[in-house]
């Protein structure tokens, strides 16, 4: 049996190492050895976005990365959104717009979010629907996310 | 999952060497979204995965005047954020970006997608219409082979154990040609095509006779299929609705779909009629240079 | 596109009505929120269940000895480990068959009913090894025939699920026979056959509905440990902790006060986690391996082995004359339970006809075991396939009448006063106000121009929930109140039960803290579910104020030396009617520990009075002829709340409940192979709505307040659910001129019926 793998990462901006099986992914990586459980597994095949994080500047489903594929990576995740400033205006936004129910896609969604804003803060709602198409969300109907993703925007502009 | 092993070979003869130590039990593994999925799932084993993302060869995007090379392991996102690349190949373009999620193109590459090789492949269709080849490297070295032959069932390749597809190479365009591909799924994004069209078309220079044509569906026969009946049909015609109603009748008639949870047969039959039609008039559009 | 929300109130509220952050919101956009799955305990196994691969058959052995050899195994347990299998019929008497069921649909002992239906678990020291040594256990099955169709269930001769369970006849008599037809009702009012008699039009179909999944994106979730002292502490993913408590007892013959449940955040339940599965395997797993242990299912798992919502079968009947009056109406409905009985069919029943006045009406149900997942509570059970026979048939009949679809239904709506076929009268409801809103709306008023689409229009009811709650209200020294509740907040709740309290005390929202706690820590509260919980809890909060006021006005009338009743609390002041001596909440809250001691205040209740909900649902579609497809351009929500306590929450649960609804009539189903094999049992092929599927959904609040609570408080959360089947259905058939009378209405059924 294959044994474990050291891999150092940086995450959210800190150098992070770990040491995991191949066959273990970066969200069970994130959640069960590293401990950052705010990543969310809802399918485990790359089909509701809950697990979304941003690997090297793109964002990903992170239960379709390996662990050992993050060697020499960087991980930005929902726990380094917030600053000790204070909320991002994504998520103080998607406070103040009634964005979120139940909340488990929740982190999905802001980091996939904030991906399309950092590089597009004017993005409109045909765009801001289509980038978000791989995160599901079963409360909302997504119309309150979508205005909170385009209030955040204004926000970000300002 | 099973326990696996992972290797990040930083050469191709570095691969070429552990993927043929290990034979059918290591495979390469790009964007992962399919084959980690596989795994997972126990629709596939294996004792080695060979991360193909460290071989220089395998991610690399070249646009010459001979044409496009792709790597086989460049991600979706990074061949349509490629500005030239769009503008000669808006047909692989159309097929790179409605792959999966976004999340998705930010991993799976086009030369996966090939080697998966599933019927419903959305990039195959035009890298068929586009006369791509595939280039192989495996222990008896290189081999190139035309995209339509490259997928043998559902699933299964032309790659013998210890190859691995290298790149996609694909001519230049030709003048006044055009290329496009659409699927028909039932939601907006994130679902298997139920069916697939791309279709490629040279027009001479008044841009009112089909030199030539090429038509490639997915999801309606256990590969994807070059239509090559509908393709010839238009060849030398003038540009009609009647000719492209033709066309799309031919390629109907090309599809050997079956009926599962995606779709039916005769709904297969007829959106690929219905598919062809609208393709080749984007093609013809793009081609004209009117998009 | 612009929000049309209109929101009406007779009454003046400060909190209440307001649209404030919610108290879990921070933790919830950060990733700190605690969901069941993000539990860790010391020394803690994961587990994993082994699911039957045949729909039908009968477990003739099961060996796993192979499995319990696996290195880092901890434990395996089956069926055998459930108290089930050393107790007799003698021992169990009239409750043999509900515990039966109950003991079974967590680990099948004699049979397996559906795919998916666990047989056996393993806890191990990871999750990996505890799915290789899935594989290791033996099951020897008889593979028996399925039948998956509830009409197919009903016939003579239809493979029977449970040999000797159940004797109802097609036709309703208890009978000698065993048979798949667990239940038969039926209500009458009125004279059904002289209604038609003395109608002008009839119209008369039949529709199906497939199994369709709630969908939560949380898989469900339970962390037991079996403590060596007896006491068995669970941590889950529950729409209703002590329904767990409840039922982990009673499966695992325990009292109650050994089991101490704490709902974990919750990642969606719509009804679904209202059922569990999980718990009483990972208790069983825990005793066995001495260590706490973590049971999560995939999300295929999910699909086949948690409660879908049911699929159905129905015929529906409606007569009216021409000045626009339905004159009589009938409807059969026959529902899927599942695997062991308890379809909502009798929901669907009360709920079918709710909005019209009807002078003769028949309603007959069925319900009728399957070889397909015991089905769960989704979203007002029953009701969206009810509604999705109903409504097309009145479109249908509107149709016929060349009458305005709005118009008519105002000429029949049920008003106060109104009785349903099956008994009950209405109170105080809104439905009137609902239909003359959807009249009055931009929406409605603006005609759909271009070819290929098509307007429907549909209504909707749910009765609503009373049931238990019961919360503390405990007054800190700095003046902020805590506030405890069993009510599990899947949507904001915890704010709308806070706005509540907030309200009677006079202070503001942000002085209310609430905490969902455990059942050892909180009095009986039922499930949030039945859009029960702001209006029950809310009114458990109401009432607990009221308690801390009453003790405010003593400990002040006490510390100045007066009789109680010359203080009286008005606005979050405490005053003496001299008007010389007054504190205020806060300046109060600072003395109360030196002068006799803190204040808690208390309240549990089972309140009546619930009130009913209606909706009035708008949808425009265009129809691609040449593929199928359906594009939702416009859809406009209305609906009854009552006082909405929260607008914004109120609109996210219309909002939601109208996108499942467009799921279920678009795309959504359980597609399963003739031998009973769910086909599409993952997000991929499960095709719920993306956010690229849908248009913004306006909301439109309606405040009719209801006088059975003392906010005006109606439950919202079901009925946004009900019309949008119809109501799309009726949109696809305006704009292809062909009735589709079975979901999904797919793109390949609207080619069937177009090409």
């Amino acid at each position: 049996m294959p044994g474990l793998v050291h891999v150092t990462t940086t995450i959210n901006g800190n150098q992070t190492d770990f040491l995991c099986e191949p066959r273990q992914s970066l969200l069970e990586c994130l959640r069960d050895v590293v401990g950052m459980t705010g990543s969310k597994e809802g399918c485990n095949d790359g089909n509701c976005g809950a697990c979304t994080v941003n690997l090297d500047g793109r964002i990903v489903t992170s239960c379709l990365v390996l662990g050992v594929e993050a060697q020499g990576s960087e991980v930005n995740t929902i726990e380094g959104v917030a600053s000790a400033e204070g909320l991002h205006p994504i998520q103080q936004s998607f406070l103040e717009n009634a964005a979120l129910q139940c909340g488990i896609c929740t982190p999905g969604f802001i980091v996939a979010a904030k991906a399309l804003l950092e590089a597009e803060p004017d993005a409109d709602e045909a765009r801001i629907r289509h980038w978000l198409a791989g995160n599901l969300c079963r409360c909302t109907g997504y119309d309150k996310i979508v205005r909170a993703v385009i209030d955040a925007g204004e926000r970000m502009r300002a | 999952m099973r326990a696996i092993d992972y290797v990040a070979p930083t050469s191709l003869s570095e691969a070429v060497s552990v993927l043929s130590a290990n034979g059918d039990r290591a495979r390469p593994l790009a964007g992962g979204t399919d084959i980690i999925v596989q795994l997972r799932g126990g629709r596939r084993e294996l004792d080695v995965l060979v991360d193909a993302k460290s071989i220089p060869e395998l991610n690399q995007i070249e646009l010459t005047d001979s044409g496009l090379r792709l790597g086989a392991a460049v991600p979706c996102y990074e061949i349509y954020q490629n500005q030239a690349v769009a503008a000669a190949y808006p047909g692989l373009i159309d097929a790179a970006g409605l792959i999966g999620s976004i999340q998705i193109q930010g991993r799976a590459s086009i030369g996966g997608n090939l080697c998966n090789a599933a019927p419903s492949g959305d990039s195959i269709p035009p890298i068929i219409t586009l006369s791509g080849e595939a280039h192989i490297n495996g222990p008896n070295g290189w081999r190139a082979v035309a995209a339509e032959d490259f997928c043998t069932g559902p699933g299964r390749s032309v790659l013998e154990p210890g190859e691995i597809l290298v790149g996609i190479q694909i001519p230049a365009p030709a003048a006044n040609s055009g290329t496009a591909y659409l699927r028909f799924i039932p939601r907006n994004e994130m679902d298997i095509a139920v069916a697939g069209v791309s279709s490629s078309v040279v027009l001479d220079a008044s841009g009112q006779t089909v030199q030539s044509a090429r038509i490639a569906l997915a999801s309606v026969g256990p590969t994807p299929i070059l239509a090559t009946a509908a393709g010839d049909s238009l060849a030398g015609k003038g540009v009609s609705d009647d000719a492209i109603a033709e066309a799309g009748r031919l390629a109907s008639e090309a599809a050997t779909p079956i009926t599962d949870m995606r779709g039916t047969i005769r709904q297969r039959h007829h959106l690929v009629d219905v598919l062809t039609r609208r393709t080749l008039n984007i093609a013809i559009r793009r081609a004209r240079g009117e998009e | 596109m612009t929000t049309a929300n209109q929101v009406l109130s007779e009454v003046e509220f400060e909190v209440v009505g307001t649209r404030p952050v919610r108290p879990d919101g921070v933790d919830k956009v950060t990733g700190r929120a605690q969901y069941g799955a993000d539990l860790d305990l010391t020394g803690m196994l994961q587990a994993r269940v082994l699911r039957s691969p045949h729909a039908h058959a009968r477990i003739k052995s099961i060996d796993t000895s192979r499995a319990e050899a696996l290195d880092g195994v901890r434990a395996v347990v089956t069926a055998a480990d459930l108290p089930l299998a050393a107790l007799s019929r003698e021992d169990l008497g009239n409750d043999y068959n509900r515990f039966k069921f109950l003991s079974d649909n967590f680990l099948a002992s004699d049979k397996a009913l559906y795919r998916g239906h666990a047989v056996a678990a393993v806890a191990a020291d990871n999750a990996h090894i505890a799915e290789a040594a899935l594989s290791l256990i033996s099951v020897d099955y008889e593979v028996l025939e399925p039948v998956i169709d509830v009409r197919a269930a009903m016939q003579d001769g239809a493979p029977l699920l449970h040999d000797d369970l159940i004797h109802t006849s097609a036709m309703g008599e208890v009978s000698d026979q065993p048979s798949n037809v667990a239940s038969y009702m039926k209500f009458e009012k009125g004279d059904t056959a002289a209604g038609f008699a003395n109608s002008d039009v009839i119209v008369e179909r039949e529709f199906s509905t497939a199994s369709v999944h709630q969908g939560y994106i949380e898989p469900h979730n339970a962390t037991a440990h079996w403590r060596a002292d007896g006491q068995i502490n669970v941590w889950c993913s529950t729409q209703g902790a002590f329904v767990v408590r409840a039922n982990t007892a009673d499966v695992l013959r325990v009292d109650v006060s050994n089991v101490r449940v704490t709902p974990m955040e919750i990642g969606g339940g719509f009804g679904g986690k209202v059922t569990f599965y999980l718990e009483p395997v990972a208790a069983l797993l825990s005793r066995k391996a001495g260590a706490p242990v973590k049971l999560l299912m995939t999300r295929t798992e999910v699909f086949e082995g948690s409660g879908p919502a049911p699929g159905s079968w129905m015929r529906v009947k409606m007569g009216a004359n021409s000045a626009g009056k339905i004159t009589a109406a009938e409807i059969e409905l026959a529902f899927e339970a599942g695997a062991y009985p308890g379809s909502p069919v009798m929901q669907g029943a009360t709920c079918a006809f709710a909005c019209y006045e009807l002078e003769n009406g028949t309603i007959e149900g069925y319900d009728v075991v399957v070889n397909k997942p015991k089905t769960a509570a989704y979203r007002a059970p029953g009701s969206p396939q009810a509604a999705f026979g109903v409504e097309q048939v009145v479109d249908e009949v509107c149709q016929k009448l060349g009458v305005d679809p709005v118009e008519f239904r105002l000429n029949n709506a049920v008003t106060e006063g109104s009785r349903k076929v099956e008994g009950p009268v209405f109170q105080k409801i809104g439905l009137v106000e609902c239909l003359e809103a959807a009249r009055n709306h931009e929406h409605y008023r603006t005609p759909l121009a271009g070819p290929n689409r098509g307007r429907g229009i549909a209504a909707g009811f749910w009765m609503n929930r009373g049931f238990h709650s019961s919360v503390n209200m405990t007054v800190n020294p700095d003046g902020t109140v805590n506030l405890i509740e069993g009510s599990v907040d899947i949507g904001g709740s915890r704010a709308s039960i806070a706005q509540q309290a907030a309200e009677t005390l006079g202070i503001s929202y942000e002085e209310i803290k609430p905490q969902v706690v455990d059942t050892d820590s909180i009095g009986f509260t039922m499930v949030t579910g039945g859009s029960r919980t702001t209006f029950a809890t809310g009114w458990a909060a109401i009432l607990a104020a009221e308690d801390v006021k009453g003790q405010m006005v003593e400990r002040a009338a006490s510390i100045w030396d007066v009789p109680a009743e010359e203080v009286e609390y008005e606005d979050g002041i405490i005053r003496h009617k001299s008007e010389e001596l007054s504190f205020t909440f806060k300046d109060l809250a600072r003395q109360l520990y030196t002068t006799g001691g803190g204040i808690t205040g208390t309240a549990s209740l089972d309140p009546t009075g619930e009130g009913n909900s209606f909706g009035v649902h708008l949808v425009d579609v265009e129809v691609d002829p040449e593929t199928g497809k359906t594009e939702i351009l416009r859809y406009t929500a209305i609906q009854d709340a009552g006082k909405a306590v929260h607008p914004s929450y109120v609109e996210g649960q219309i909002q939601g409940g109208a996108v499942q609804g467009i799921g279920w009539a678009l795309n959504e189903e359980y597609y399963f192979s003739d031998n009973g094999q769910m086909m599409n049992s993952s997000f991929l092929d499960y095709r719920m709505p993306t956010s690229l599927d849908l248009p913004m959904i306006d909301t439109v609040i309606v405040e009719v307040a209801n006088p059975g609570h003392p906010y005006g408080v109606r439950g919202v959360g079901e009925v946004p659910i009900v019309p949008p089947l119809a109501a799309v259905a009726n949109a696809v058939g305006h704009a292809t001129d062909q009735r589709l009378t079975s979901l999904p209405i797919t793109p390949g059924s609207i080619l069937e019926a177009t090409l």
